[in-house]
Formats: structure tokens, sequence, C-alpha cells
């Protein structure tokens, strides 16, 4: 996952401000805080403020950049709002045998998104993931963080389809 | 009438098709015709070509349905369903399919049986039997049954782990830990994923008779973050135990204390490896540490620690229950025991099967798996995760034991079986091995780092026929400085499934084919 250099320039925002805060008063006591805290957050908020990194910092004692070093670190932490929805496509190998190069390739299309980029209407991500546990019912995706195995390009589009006329809806 | 019950599955595999929709139909069917049923979210069977695989219980015992619709259910319900009635998706009781029968199920004798949030149903099939024995013994004792049991690390590096408890008992220190690596990253793996979703009780017995052991009064299991159904189910668990009096201040009135949490990894597969996977935990990138010190010397915040997989761990209580000498019997060699394996990718029947060591690949593919689910022929079988050998017919007679799979250059792992056709191009999964490895090196040596880049620019030059001989030379090279040079099995290992697949398909490769020797 990309993530942007270190800005701790911006204008406080008090959403933001007050969860970092709630989530330091709540962990930054815990032995090994720093995961659970930054898992804390992107709960949260969708991602993890670059702002946010001074005050963890302060809370634990670290430095700036060994905080920015974590959060580049593992895939699974943002640096940047995520889009309203996002499909991981598990191209792990057990999901190859059964065709997840050829639907990674489908939803990509579909949706119009670079892979681990925006779709053109800001709607969707698409993104790798590397096993979703589901390897004996192949292929396999997680949408907005569900499951669905056995996929086929027809079951993505209703899928995809579903997803997007919930958020119409809502 | 008088109440039915009925299961369906709260696995993620039942869940990835639709299980939820499922139960959700059985209740509103139920209702409206006026049938009082009680639906229990039970743990999968582990036979996923059938999920969501429905059960009802019948004086019989338990009758399987499956895979089943939501637009299927009146149907059932027309033909009996509450009964055990007949109809196309019934398989009659499910403890007579074959593909359960056979089995020898250990570890996951539990497992579809239970409700995984019901400490009642864990306790009446024999859960926490371990961990009264083990409350009664001296911890050496408990140590001694665990060495003679030959349990074997089951995260793949199948290290003795009693061995690894004596270790740690041994140390002198304030605070002594037990961390679970549940980082089940392995493409083909999803044993951990099933114990912690379907029996969660089981991990947390085994961890509570390794703190006993050992002297360890907290502990941590590290899930990996793309498992969210695991940490909820085990989460709920370890609050079930705590208020049952199985963990916390007291364990089970033994005046021994042991604390249980649950951490989420990032989304990193070599926090997989153990030294990386403490580093995570200590809340710092996942970065190997050179080894020695031992984990059990020097393990999390530099205390001695158990750290093992969740296998192992859940195969603590019924060894601590039965005793060393049942478990012992079980396997070949110096391979002791059972194995869960998982058969997955292009396979017919994918699913979970426990059976002792000693078994053939070949077995597993056709008399279980039912050979492809494409219908074409198998041509390549991954044993044993992403940095598991490609292994070509001609080694599917092999017994599946540590000693002979090792022997021919392979490993079983963590017990992961990913199948692949005709269809399969392996100088592509080699690539995809080379990429996979540049992906999550975790950067600290330059042989992992560096190696697994050329080695994608290598196997690319290969593929597109340019220098082909010289490039097959600097790959072997390559593999070879990899293999010797790396910190851990990342590095040390990913050349496997690339020379596995150069030798035994190099046609692949556009090279000629092998010698039939």
């Amino acid at each position: 996952m990309t993530t942007s250099p270190i800005h701790h320039t911006a204008a406080p925002r008090p959403g933001v401000d007050s969860a970092v805060q709630g989530v330091l008063a709540q962990l930054a006591g815990e032995p090994g805080a720093l995961l659970p805290i930054l898992h804390a957050l992107q709960d949260a908020l969708g991602y993890v403020p670059p702002d946010s990194v001074p005050a963890i910092a302060d809370a634990l004692n670290l430095s700036r950049a060994e905080v920015h070093g974590v959060i580049s670190y593992y895939h699974h932490f943002r640096s940047s709002p995520p889009t309203p929805h996002t499909v991981q496509v598990c191209r792990a190998e057990a999901c190859q045998s059964m065709g997840a190069e050829a639907l990674l390739a489908h939803a990509r299309q579909h949706l119009g998104c670079g892979l681990h980029a925006q779709s053109g209407d800001g709607v969707f991500t698409v993104e790798a993931a590397y096993c979703l546990g589901l390897c004996a019912s192949s292929p396999a995706i997680a949408v907005d963080g569900q499951v669905h195995a056995r996929m086929t390009p027809q079951k993505f589009d209703a899928l995809v389809a579903r997803v997007a006329h919930s958020r119409e809806a809502a | 009438m008088s109440t039915v019950t009925l299961y369906v599955p709260c696995d993620s595999a039942a869940l990835a098709v639709g299980a939820d929709a499922v139960a959700e139909r059985i209740a509103q069917e139920a209702a409206a015709r006026g049938i009082d049923v009680h639906i229990v979210r039970n743990g999968s069977r582990g036979l996923f070509w059938l999920e969501p695989l429905v059960e009802v219980a019948t004086p019989a015992g338990r009758v399987a349905y499956g895979p089943v619709a939501p637009s299927d259910v009146p149907k059932l319900f027309d033909a009996g369903l509450v009964t055990g009635g007949a109809h196309a998706l019934c398989h009659g009781p499910t403890g007579a399919i074959p593909y359960l029968a056979r089995q020898q199920r250990l570890t996951f004798a539990r497992m579809g049986m239970t409700d995984p949030r019901s400490l009642a149903d864990y306790q009446a099939y024999g859960g926490f039997d371990g961990l009264r024995n083990a409350i009664a013994m001296p911890p050496e004792a408990i140590v001694q049954t665990l060495i003679d049991s030959g349990l074997r690390g089951r995260g793949g590096a199948a290290f003795p782990a009693g061995i690894k408890w004596k270790t740690v008992a041994g140390a002198q220190a304030a605070q002594k830990y037990i961390v679970c690596n549940a980082d089940e990253g392995d493409s083909g793996t999803f044993s951990d994923r099933m114990t912690m979703e379907g029996d969660p009780f089981m991990l947390i017995e085994g961890m509570a008779i390794a703190a006993l052991a050992v002297g360890a009064t907290q502990g941590y299991v590290y899930v990996r973050s793309e498992y969210p159904h695991a940490i909820a189910t085990l989460n709920a668990a370890i609050a079930l135990a705590e208020a049952g009096g199985f963990l916390g201040a007291n364990v089970l009135g033994s005046g021994k204390a042991f604390h249980l949490q649950v951490r989420k990894g990032a989304g990193s597969y070599v926090c997989g490896e153990e030294t990386a996977l403490l580093e995570s935990l200590e809340g710092k990138r996942g970065i190997v540490r050179a080894k020695p010190p031992l984990p059990a010397l020097a393990g999390l915040f530099g205390q001695p620690t158990v750290i093992n997989n969740v296998i192992t761990l859940a195969s603590v209580p019924i060894i601590l229950a039965r005793g060393a000498q049942f478990y012992r019997d079980f396997g070949v060699g110096r391979s002791h025991g059972t194995l869960p394996f998982q058969l997955a990718g292009n396979i017919l029947h994918g699913g979970l099967v426990e059976t002792a060591f000693g078994l053939t690949l070949r077995e597993l593919l056709y008399d279980y798996g039912g050979g492809s689910a494409t219908g074409r022929p198998i041509k390549a079988v991954q044993v044993g995760g992403p940095l598991g050998a490609y292994l070509p017919e001609s080694q599917w007679d092999i017994p599946l034991d540590y000693e002979a799979y090792a022997a021919m250059g392979a490993g079983i792992g963590h017990g992961g079986i990913v199948v692949h056709d005709d269809q399969a191009d392996l100088s592509q999964l080699a690539r995809y091995a080379m990429e996979f490895c540049a992906l999550e090196s975790c950067g600290k040596c330059t042989p992992c780092r560096i190696g697994s880049t050329r080695g994608v620019e290598v196997i690319d030059k290969i593929r597109a026929n340019n220098h082909k001989a010289e490039q097959v030379a600097l790959l072997h090279d390559l593999c070879d400085t990899m293999v010797h040079g790396s910190l851990c099995a990342m590095g040390s290992m990913t050349p496997i499934p690339v020379t596995s697949a150069l030798k035994h398909f190099p046609q692949d490769f556009g090279l000629a084919a092998p010698d039939r020797a």
C-alpha cells in the first residue's frame, strides 16, 4: 500500500484529533501498543492520518520515523482515506489454480481500476490479497471485508451491482 | 412437535457461499410452517464442496444436506428435512460420509459437532479434560508427556514441541510468555482458521496447559488481519473462558494465573516467521531476528517464550487427556500423531482431511479429493505452502512423513496441498514464487531482498528465450545463494518451488524434458 510522506503542517481536525486522543488514552499503556493503536485508528477513521504520527510517537516515546516506518511496513495500514468500497481479489496459488488472475483482470476491467487504485468514479478500489483462507473454495474475494468464494465473473458483476445499488439507495 | 435442532455452519468458508442466507431462509420457512426449530451455528465439518452443509438432528444421529442454496430450502422442508427425509441433496448420516468416516480425527474430532461459542458443548465432547489432568500434574510431568507424545511443531518447521517447552520451563525469569502463531499466510492452508472459528476453546485449553507447564502467566494469539471471523470468535471464546474460570487470575482453582489476549496482524506474510512475529507483537516492523538467542530463552520483550503454531497448541489437550502413548501410536517413523491436511486449489472435493502421517499424496488427491475440479489431469501439486515444492506425479506415492519428504527436497510444512491441472504453467508459478518473496521480504538480508527481484527478472528472461542457457545457470546460482545466505525460511525456501518447477517441468520453461531416470 502506498503511503504519503509525513505531514505535520495540516490544520487540526477535531474529529481526527479526538479519535487519536481517545485511542491513545485507551491503548498507550498496553505492552507493544503500536499495532493495536494503528488498528483502532484505522477501524475508527478508515485510515491512519499522517498527521496523527507525532501524537502517537509522543505517547509511546518513539521517534516519528519509527511510527512512520511501522505504518509503511504493513500492507494493511492506509495513510489516506479509502474509497467507499474495497474489493480484494486473492491471487495466491490455490486461487490461481482456479482462475484468479483472469478474475482479477475481469474485476479491474469491470470497475475501471488499476491494481491498488481507485475506479474513475472514486467508489471502488481493487486490491490483490494473498490468501483469505478459503483455498478449498477458490477463487475467493472479499468486498468490504465480507468474503465470497467460488467466484465467477458473472457472480462478481452481480455482487458489485448489489453493492453499488445499496450505496445509491442509502 | 418438539423442537428440531438444525445446524448451519458459521465457518468463513460456509459464510462465503451464503450460509447466513440459508440459515435465515430456514428460520422463515420453519416459522411459516409452524415448525419449532433451533438453529445452531456450528463449525464446519471441513467438506467444503458441500457447504453450506445443513445438518438436522434425528433420533438416529445427524443427517447432512448440501450444498444448500436458500432457494432449495422450501423443497427440503417438503421432503421432510426436519426428520432427515430423502432428497437429492441428502448425504445420509453425516458421520458415515466416506470422506469423513475414513479420517482419523483427533484434533478435529469436535469440529463441526459443536457451537464454537458454547462452553457446555465443548465440555460435552471432552473439552478441558486435558487441562484438568494437567493441573493435577507437576509441570515437569506435563513437559515430559509432550516430549513422549512425539508432537512436532505443526507450523512447518516440525521441531519437537516438548523440547521447546522444556527449554522455556528451565529458563529463569520473572515473566514468561505463551505466544500462538496464528498468522496462517500459506496459500492452501486453513486449519488454523477453522480451529479458531470452529473450536476456539481447544486452542485456549492448549495454551493454558502450556502456561502451566512452563510457568507463564501471559499469552498472546497473533492472528492475521485477513481472518476477521477468527478474531471475533476467539475474542468471544476468551471472554467466556475467563468468566468460566478457565483463564484469569486462578485457572480452575489451581492458584496459577494465565491471561490471554488476541493481537491482530497487519498483512505481512513474513510475520508468520516466529521472530518477525515477536517483533510485530512488540509494536515494531516485522523484521526477522538473527538466532541465537532462541525465543525460548529471549523471546517476547526479551523474556523466555513458547511460540507455537495453532495446530501444535490445539493438539496438546488430547495428548494430556488421553496420554502420550495414545497420540504417539498414530503415524510413521518419527512423524507421530496426525496432521490436518488441507486439500485446496483445483480439486473436486476440497477440504480438511485429518489422518495419521504415512498416507500418500495420491490417496489424498484421488481417494479423498476425487481428482481435479476442472476434470482435467492433475499436473503438479504444491505441498507445504508458497515455500513448498511442486511435485510431479512420479512423487505422489511417497508416504507423507517429515523425513521422507525432506529426503526428496520437499516439505510437508503446515499441511497445505494445492492442486494444479494440466493448464498450469509452472514457469509462471515459479515467477510468482519470486514475485511473492519480493513483495513480502522483510528486507533484512540481501539474498532475500535483492535475490527475489533478480529472480523475477531472470525467469522473465528465460520465458522470453533471452540467453536461455546462461539465465538458467544464473537462476540456479541465485537460488543457491538464497538457500545458503538468507536469515529465515522466506529467503532460504523460496527457491524450493522455483527449482522443483524447473527440475520437474522444464518444458514449461522451454527446456528439454527431464530424463526418465
